[in-house]
């Protein structure tokens, strides 16, 4: 968990390293906007806010949603509500170990399965 | 056996889901694929145990990992950390093979909660549901701060309330 969170927070120092996007959260702070409302009001190209926007959903700072050809962009999810946050530290957590139990179900399945094999290849 | 090992089917993932159930308790279930005495055995023999509930993602290493699993039984795990090695350790209340643990967690002094694993098999698969009972809502908010990350997201809310983002957030 702790290292989870450690790769979230340099993605986010890195997400807020750069003027424009500080400029675009500080926007999104306002209101909501869409991609191309945000090209306009920082005078670049439509990639090129793309380009910003993603490396700002990346580390959980916006959210974006497409509804008709328009992509909306909003504030989240860090600050995710402090809840959600907590939650979500203990689910990333027990999520990382049953991923290995997973592993280790198996491989002990499979064993079991070699024994009853063995086993009744000795009693033939 | 090779037809009956392209038969099986291919291992998905299940979901984790963690639920606050009430100030006190924390909820967490998840499926298993397979049943519930191989479940209960990767729970309940430490050299399986120690190589899940410490995911390797975390970067952390076990040192030890001694487990007496029956009723008044000891269990003690040791991680590596600075200054000096950390240790979880409790004792097993409830040792109900195949379907039931319940462990005291005693590193936290009087803030320990008392966890309750079932295993509950459902055909060929296993539901494991882990509750955890804390003493007070404040032990049960504690545990989910490991060390300085909440320091270090305290500084980036800092720094984002200075940048205005957090003006006129619904």
């Amino acid at each position: 968990m702790v290292q989870y969170l450690r790769a979230r927070l340099d993605a986010s120092f890195a997400a807020i390293s750069d003027a424009t996007r500080r400029g675009v959260l500080e926007q999104l702070g306002r209101a909501d906007a869409s991609i191309t409302d945000l090209a306009v009001k920082f005078e670049m190209t439509l990639t090129g806010m793309k380009k910003h926007v993603g490396v700002l959903e990346q580390a959980g700072l916006v959210t974006t949603e497409k509804v008709g050809r328009v992509r909306t962009c909003k504030l989240g999810p860090h600050g995710l509500e402090e809840e959600a946050a907590w939650i979500e530290g203990h689910r990333q957590l027990w999520d990382a170990r049953f991923d290995e139990l997973d592993d280790i179900v198996e491989e002990l399945k499979r064993k079991k399965r070699k024994e009853k094999v063995d086993g009744r290849k000795k009693t033939e | 056996m090779d037809a009956r090992r392209q038969s099986e089917p291919t291992p998905t993932k299940n979901r984790t889901t963690v639920e606050r159930k009430s100030e006190r308790e924390l909820v967490v279930t998840r499926t298993f694929n397979g049943p519930a005495r191989i479940v209960f055995e990767a729970w309940t023999k430490p050299e399986l145990f120690k190589r899940w509930w410490v995911p390797k993602s975390f970067g952390l290493s076990l040192l030890s990992c001694d487990m007496d699993v029956r009723v008044g039984g000891t269990y003690r795990l040791v991680f590596a950390a600075s200054p000096e090695p950390m240790a979880f350790f409790g004792r097993y209340n409830e040792v109900i093979p195949h379907s039931r643990l319940v462990w005291t967690n005693d590193e936290g002094g009087e803030d320990g909660a008392i966890t309750t694993v079932t295993f509950e098999e459902r055909g060929a698969e296993t539901l494991v549901v882990m509750h955890d009972l804390y003493p007070s809502k404040e032990a049960l908010d504690a545990s989910g701060n490991t060390g300085g990350v909440s320091e270090t997201f305290e500084q980036l809310d800092e720094l984002l309330v200075t940048l205005g983002a957090s003006v006129g957030r619904s």
